[in-house]
């Protein structure tokens, strides 16, 4: 592992002024369950860390409020899962976060760095001996011509393939979730959606924040939506792995009939996948297991396999039409 | 030399500046200067030579260094030491009673043959104290989901979940 120095942020204020303009090397340190993991690796080689832990005022979870639930950016995993008012109301998020690692990773992991993991791709991980744009641009992409079995069906590039890992980031964008960051020139508010790019050409730029910009909370508007929810991952095996394909759904019902369905997709693209294609062709219709599975084909309508994974197109399918069922359960 | 220079030639010499870190263990206030690039693994291990947390895979991947840390269960192979400052670690070492007498988890290991090579063992046990203590020990299938992040190579997973169930009634007793 790379040497370099530690402090501790005192404000977040402190904080972005310690990181934004001191170059690419410096940079946050939250849980460290991907930083520190990657600096093991040598994949990340920062030579100043900057601790945000102690930022006390990014710990809350608040759900009590009028018309969003607000999480800060700190707030660990394990609490925000175990929050009596998310599992009850909104069960896909606190899914998402106890169905993601293990609860030793969950008490340590906050949210901000949640939304940020990289990806598990393992030639990005396994270094030197394989090209790869995202670690060495310019490179070439070793998944293309090895193993692609984990990799991306969705939002793809011929640059880079690498699924997008987390879990959360999935729910987030099923329910239309923002951040608010703040960075050298005041604060900012970004979509979940728009805060994760697909690789195109330049697999190695990941997300839409700028240098020094620190996320201080998620915020998720409220919707009776919420109970009807579910976040459904499907592994290779039944607990403590990242999705092969996952599905985060959230039903508005009248009787049989869909009048309004939110479907993301995980473990398949690239970033987290926003499914429209297939909240439309649901509405307006009676939810069955026949309009679920057309539900989950139309998720993956733009699929484009690899070598080794067009077996996660009927897997992905099957995942969100699963979900829909679960969902229908709670409305 | 200034502080800026003299960092800047540590960092030549592959050394990184020390950090003052003050944390209690299993009871005790430890001082050190680290180097910032320290687990909190190789803390015990290494520098206060408490073995009990084992290495496995360094990655947080199998739990084999599971530790407590202001009473919650981590891996501590992927908690830089430096961010322990001010904080209290308990390891296998301090579980039980100062007289000897075994924690009910470690006896219900040993009674129920919830191990072979016994490698993941302090991990897979200091996992279970905090699964039953998190209220996560209700039934096989919320031990089985709570208990996935301790892997172990033996295969010995059925006789963890029954010392588990065994030692949850007893703890709850106490
Ligand atoms: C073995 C293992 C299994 C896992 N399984 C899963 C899984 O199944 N599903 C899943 O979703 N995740 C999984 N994870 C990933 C885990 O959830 C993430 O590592 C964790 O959530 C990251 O949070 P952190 O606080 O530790 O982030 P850190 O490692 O501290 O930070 C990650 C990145 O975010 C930046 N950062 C952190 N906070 C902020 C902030 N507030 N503002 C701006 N930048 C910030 C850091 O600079 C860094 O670049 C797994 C991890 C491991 C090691
Ligand atoms: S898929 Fe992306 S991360 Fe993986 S080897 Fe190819 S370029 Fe690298
Ligand atoms: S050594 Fe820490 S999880 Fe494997
Ligand atoms: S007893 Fe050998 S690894 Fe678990």
């Amino acid at each position: 592992m790379q040497t370099f120095s530690y402090t501790r942020a005192e404000t977040v204020e402190d904080a972005v002024r310690s990181v934004a303009g001191a170059g690419p090397r410096t940079c946050f340190i939250a849980g460290g369950t991907t930083l520190y993991d990657l600096m093991k690796l040598n994949l990340e080689t920062p030579n100043k860390i900057v601790d945000i832990t102690g930022l006390r005022d990014l710990n809350h979870i608040d759900a009590g409020g009028h018309s969003e639930l607000v999480f800060g950016a700190l707030a660990r995993m394990s609490d925000v899962a175990a929050h009596p008012q998310i599992a009850d109301e909104y069960p896909a998020i606190s899914e998402s976060l106890w169905r993601a690692a293990s609860q030793q990773l969950r008490n340590v992991a906050t949210l901000g760095g949640n939304l940020l993991q990289r990806t598990r791709c393992v030639y990005f991980r396994g270094g030197e001996p394989f090209a790869c744009n995202k670690r060495d641009p310019g490179s070439g992409c070793a998944a293309q011509q090895g193993n692609d079995r984990g990799h991306a069906l969705l939002g793809g590039s011929s640059s880079c393939v690498a699924v997008y890992p987390g879990d959360l980031a999935v729910a987030l964008v099923a329910f239309d979730a923002k951040i608010d960051v703040l960075g050298v020139t005041g604060e900012r508010t970004i979509a979940v959606e728009a805060l994760h790019r697909e690789p195109g050409t330049s697999p190695n730029v990941e997300t839409t924040l700028k240098s020094g910009e620190l996320i201080l909370r998620v915020r998720v508007p409220k919707t009776t939506m919420g109970r009807a929810s579910t976040y459904h991952k499907i592994r290779d095996r039944e607990s403590y792995a990242f999705a092969l394909a996952s599905a985060a759904v959230a039903l508005d019902m009248d009787g049989d009939t869909v009048r309004d369905a939110r479907i993301a997709i995980g473990g398949l693209a690239t970033r987290p996948w926003r499914a429209r294609a297939a909240e439309q062709v649901l509405a307006g219709k009676t939810l069955s297991q026949r309009t679920a599975r057309q539900a989950g084909d139309a998720a993956l309508h733009e699929a484009k396999p690899g070598r080794n994974n067009s077996f996660r197109i009927e897997l992905g399918a099957r995942t969100v039409a699963d979900a829909l069922m679960i969902a229908r359960q709670r409305a | 030399m200034t502080a800026d220079e003299q960092a800047a030639d540590q960092a030549a010499r592959g050394e990184s500046e020390r950090v003052d870190v003050t944390l209690t263990v299993n009871g005790e206030t430890r001082s050190l200067a680290i180097d910032p690039r320290t687990s909190l693994l190789d803390l015990l291990r290494e520098h206060l030579a408490l073995t009990g947390a084992k290495k496995g895979c360094d990655h947080g991947q199998c739990g084999a260094c599971t530790v407590h840390l202001d009473g919650r269960r981590i891996v501590s192979c992927l908690m830089p030491a430096v961010q322990t400052d001010g904080r209290a670690v308990k390891t296998i070492e301090a579980l039980a009673s100062p007289n000897g007498e075994l924690h009910p988890m470690q006896r219900a290991f040993i009674d129920h043959d919830a191990l072979q090579c016994g490698y993941c063992t302090p991990g897979q046990i200091m996992a279970a104290v905090a699964c039953v203590d998190e209220g996560h020990a209700g039934s096989t299938e919320e031990i089985r989901e709570y208990m996935s992040g301790n892997i172990c190579r033996c295969g010995a997973y059925v006789g963890v979940v029954s010392a588990i169930q065994d030692a949850a009634a007893k703890m709850r007793r106490t």
